[in-house]
């Protein structure tokens, strides 16, 4: 029509700059009109015009057409127009019931006329956003930690910076004394100073029920700092030092549910009343484990040695919480009590450490908890990042391939879309058409990963150790993935829509149509793209697991496997030798030891030690235990030098046993026989063990120190089983034993290897996590590819019927159509093969104990990703070689 | 009487028998302009067009698409029974009222 247009003006102007109606004008009435019939009106006018042309100048007349189109916008023969479909060439409106199942029609009928299609487009979307909905809720339940406490923003933890071992490490253990002096000093900063224990296991027992539960000792402010929902007494419960409240979980282990205010429960040797309960902390808050509240006073009361410190700013065993007044920040308050604690200090080795106070606030604890070099070095953030991208990625990837697929299957709709025009379909209905169809599979994609999200829930709520549901009662999330759907939905369907829509019928009848060159390379790139997210991530997990396996194959330096620890009660501390017998007797162990701390854990780590030659500007931390006669047979070290313990030497009561690292730290050449001192006692150094990897996995081990535990005995009893008996038998045996010299204390153990295999957790989820995603996100790529390449080979088969009868082989046909994938999936690879290089380099230098990162992963990647590529896409490229040629082109 | 024309609807109408089978947009704007010597807008004459339309006393078909309207088509107008009656209605009116009223109006010679 332009075209016309422009001929009618030459003719008009003879030669002169061809003068046409402003086409700006047009566009404005064209569109403000919409579907109202206006060709007579427009023709009126360009009638006009030209008239107008040969009385006045061209800029008049144009000025006069845009008068005459502004006036007929706003005359009431539009407004009739539009009102009346009777002037109207179709009948229907554009989202007209009628038009509405059509569409939906037409869309249900081409999906099912192409279930190969449909099915590969909904799987590859539902794949994506289960994906991304596991993810989502993941990420939404780890950013709202600690949400649930209404003081949220102003709760912090008192940490401490101190240099030691010559590097400067952050951690939360404080006086006992902190909050006292924070609240004296610093009274107007804060609206709670809190002083806490840690949270600990506590035996609590009510008549014969008794177990251990894991609680605080914490100052009565607690009650409104964490806003306790209370279900039974009040918020004042604390006041008095022989008081407890429980949260509604174990007030019910104990009580059921009945109301257990001004009953009395033991807790270990003191008995307590019970003032209140409250709701339990939800899952996602950092106070989870505290399930019962102890006033801190009581914890003073039944530690007399407290008060009788000599230097009580020594000792760190405790920890302080603080809620900042109104209007104070977290780094000027920081600022200010810097000095609170070296201000306190006698000893000149605690000096020497510089300790710098600060406040961590509550929005970092969960996510931002890691400090290196005193600094704020991240932390768990770091996987919520690296989730929520896989998280992205699989997801675009996902709508990358249904937007692929949607435009190559459209361009086989080319000729449907000339006769749907010819026949008179308006192009809004075009697009409508083309929209929906995407709609409607990305909906039914949605429902789908809706359900698979809901049946894997306990699985996936296993692997991340977490307790996500489906909110399905949230608008917002409704809003969220319907809105997302419809998005994916109307992105996917636009392209064919505005791009088919506005063929010219006749060219596309004709049969001179091609997607040609241009078409197909937004494809192309998203094809590299795809690669490159996949391929990345396969080698991102390749490398975590690694990194597990490299850690979980490390010496221990002891044998965890068929070695129990449980406390040590005083009971049984008092008849260790009798039980021990006992139980060696019965066969049911081979060896039982006492211990300061399980074998898995460091409770106890100390400053004050001295040897010849010691830096006097250094301050050290070494974690020492103390430990029976019989701990070195219980778990199996290995002496690199000297010996263990001994009754035979009355000496060894004032001896250490080093690890290792602690012998190359303090430098000794030969250590046996050398002298340390430890609060101006001389120990002997009698033995070398090798390092026992007690903390992290993923970090050297620290220089320890072992030594004999005096008359009070240790924290935790630890026992070899006899391998050679039934485990249950065993258990039974020990359980019977301990009973009969432990009668007031529940009988709990826990398996060493199994606590030490709780050290992988994190990784561990990670790794099972990304593998998963990984494989998806192949999965989804694969799909990709899969359906792209019939695609290519269905519209070539003609192309390939003729190559074959001028003589081409199978085999050449199968390489023509599998080159082309092969290279893009090439040049995805040398794009990530390096960035994947640089950032797995990156996240390894976290580890202290870490693997390399050795070539072979990233050829092994490469070609496992080419080889999943040739094999997806010959699946098509075969069948297309191996058609006989009489059948594609009998047809013409 | 069943209906009633403004002035300018009834000129409009008469225009339109007037151009008979050449009734369409641009000829009916012409012939008025030309005639009443006043410069009316295309907008308000079809929003007139459309009003007539509506009241049942014009119809229209659509011509053949012609090169100097950019192959756009007219749209000719012609009247309908009830177009020719509301004329005959509102002229008998006229000659009603001019017969009362001649004396009075009578231009001086």
């Amino acid at each position: 029509m332009e075209s016309i247009e422009n001929k009618t003006g030459a003719q008009q102007m003879k030669g002169n700059r061809p003068s046409r109606p402003p086409r700006l004008a047009n566009r404005i009435f064209e569109w403000f009109c919409g579907r109202a019939f206006v060709e007579d009106l427009l023709g009126d006018m360009e009638e006009m015009f030209f008239a107008n042309l040969k009385r006045m100048p061209a800029s008049r007349a144009r000025r006069k057409y845009w008068r005459q189109v502004l006036v007929l916008i706003f005359s009431y023969a539009i407004k009739r127009r539009k009102q009346s479909s009777s002037y109207s060439h179709h009948s229907y409106s554009l989202i007209h019931p009628a038009m509405i199942g059509n569409y939906l029609k037409i869309a249900a009928r081409n999906l099912l006329h192409n279930k190969g299609y449909a099915f590969i487009n909904v799987a590859g979307l539902t794949a994506g956003m289960t994906v991304a909905l596991f993810i989502a809720l993941w990420v939404f339940d780890e950013v709202t930690y600690d949400h649930n406490f209404t003081n949220y923003r102003t709760i912090g933890q008192v940490w401490t910076t101190n240099k030691v071992n010559g590097i400067l490490l952050s951690d939360r253990s404080t006086p006992w004394l902190m909050g006292e002096e924070l609240r004296n000093s610093f009274g107007s900063d804060f609206k709670q100073v809190l002083q806490s224990t840690w949270t600990e296991a506590h035996n609590l027992a009510v008549g014969d029920k008794k177990y251990y539960k894991r609680g605080n000792f914490i100052e009565p402010g607690v009650t409104e700092m964490l806003s306790l929902k209370m279900i039974y007494g009040d918020r004042n419960g604390l006041k008095e030092p022989h008081s407890i409240l429980l949260s509604a979980s174990v007030a019910k282990v104990f009580f059921g549910d009945a109301d257990p205010v001004n009953q009395m429960i033991k807790v270990d040797r003191t008995e307590v009343k019970v003032t209140g309960v409250y709701e339990d902390f939800p899952r996602n808050s950092s106070f989870k484990e505290m399930s019962f509240i102890l006033p801190w006073d009581l914890f003073v009361i039944r530690n007399p040695f407290l008060k009788q410190m000599e230097d009580p700013w020594s000792g760190n065993f405790t920890q302080a919480f603080v809620q900042l007044a109104d209007g104070a920040d977290f780094a000027t308050v920081s600022s200010k009590i810097k000095d609170i604690k070296i201000k306190k200090l006698k000893n000149a080795q605690d000096i020497n450490a510089r300790p710098e106070v600060f406040i961590h606030p509550m929005s970092s604890w969960h996510l931002n908890s890691e400090f290196r070099d005193g600094k704020p070095a991240g932390g768990r953030i770091e996987l919520v990042w690296l989730f929520g991208i896989i998280g992205i990625f699989v997801l675009a990837l996902a709508c990358i391939n249904f937007m692929n697929l949607s435009t190559a299957r459209s361009e086989k709709r080319a000729k449907e879309v000339g006769i749907r025009k010819s026949i008179g379909s308006a192009r809004g209905q075009l697009v409508t058409q083309f929209l929906s169809e995407s709609t409607v599979l990305a909906l039914v994609a949605l429902v789908l990963s809706l359900l698979i999200v809901q049946l894997l829930m306990p699985a996936f709520n296993l692997v991340a150790d977490k307790q996500l549901e489906l909110p399905w009662t949230t608008p917002v999330f409704w809003l969220a993935s319907i809105g997302f759907s419809l998005l994916t939905g109307l992105l996917a369907g636009s392209y064919p829509a505005i791009f088919l829509s506005s063929f010219q019928p006749a060219t596309v009848l004709k049969g001179s149509f091609m997607g040609g060159a241009q078409a197909s390379l937004p494809r192309k790139v998203l094809i590299v793209l795809q690669f490159a997210v996949s391929s990345s991530l396969i080698i991102g997990t390749l490398v975590v697991y690694r990194q597990i396996e490299f850690a979980r194959n490390r010496p221990v330096g002891y044998d965890r496997g068929g070695l129990i620890n449980m406390l040590l009660t005083r009971d049984l501390h008092s008849n260790f030798d009798v039980v021990r017998n006992e139980l060696k007797a019965s066969n049911a162990i081979v060896e039982m030891s006492e211990s300061g701390s399980p074998p898995t854990e460091v409770w106890n780590s100390n400053s004050f030690f001295d040897w010849r030659g010691k830096d006097p500007a250094l301050t050290v931390e070494f974690p020492n235990t103390d430990v029976s006669y019989e701990y070195g047979k219980t778990v199996g070290w290995q002496l690199v030098a000297g010996r263990d313990f001994s009754k035979y030497f009355p000496s060894d009561s004032a001896a250490f046993i080093l690890n290792e690292t602690a012998a190359k730290f303090i430098g000794f050449k030969d250590p046996i026989g050398e002298v340390i001192t430890w609060n101006g006692r001389n120990y002997k150094v009698v033995g070398v063990v090798r390092d026992i990897v007690v903390e992290s996995p993923y970090e050297p081990v620290r220089p320890s120190l072992y030594r004999l535990c005096d008359k009070d005995g240790g924290n935790v009893a630890l026992l070899r089983l006899n391998p050679e008996m039934e485990l249950h038998q065993t258990l039974s045996t020990v359980e019977n034993i301990y009973r009969k010299y432990s009668p007031s204390t529940p009988f709990d153990f826990k398996f060493v290897d199994e606590e030490y295999a709780r050290k992988f957790g994190d990784e561990e989820r990670a790794g099972r996590l990304s593998g998963s995603f990984a494989t998806l996100a192949i999965f989804i790529s694969c799909l990709g590819i899969f359906g792209l390449s019939s695609f290519m080979a269905e519209r070539r088969r003609k192309e390939i019927g003729i190559r074959k009868v001028m003589g081409a082989s199978v085999i050449s046909v199968w390489q023509m159509l599998s080159r082309d994938f092969l290279l893009l999936v090439l040049i995805a690879l040398v794009i990530t093969i390096p960035l994947s290089f640089y950032f797995m380099g990156a996240w390894l230098q976290k580890f202290g104990y870490r693997t390399d990162l050795p070539w072979w992963i990233f050829v092994n990647t490469a070609l496992g990703t080419m080889l999943i590529t040739l094999l997806t896409v010959s699946l098509q490229s075969l069948k297309a070689a191996l058609t006989n040629p009489a059948n594609s082109l009998k047809t013409e | 009487m069943t209906g009633y024309i403004g002035e300018f609807e009834e000129l409009v109408l008469l225009t339109i028998s007037g151009l008979g089978d050449e009734a369409y947009g641009v000829a009916i704007k012409e012939d008025i302009e030309k005639r009443c010597r006043r410069d009316i807008s295309i907008g308000a004459l079809h929003s007139t067009i459309s009003r007539l339309d509506e009241k049942g006393y014009i119809k229209s078909w659509l011509g053949d698409p012609t090169q100097e309207r950019g192959g756009r088509r007219k749209r000719f107008f012609e009247l309908t029974r009830s177009g020719v009656n509301i004329l005959h209605e509102t002229k008998a009116l006229r000659d009603e009222l001019w017969k009362v009223s001649k004396t009075k109006l009578a231009l001086n010679k």
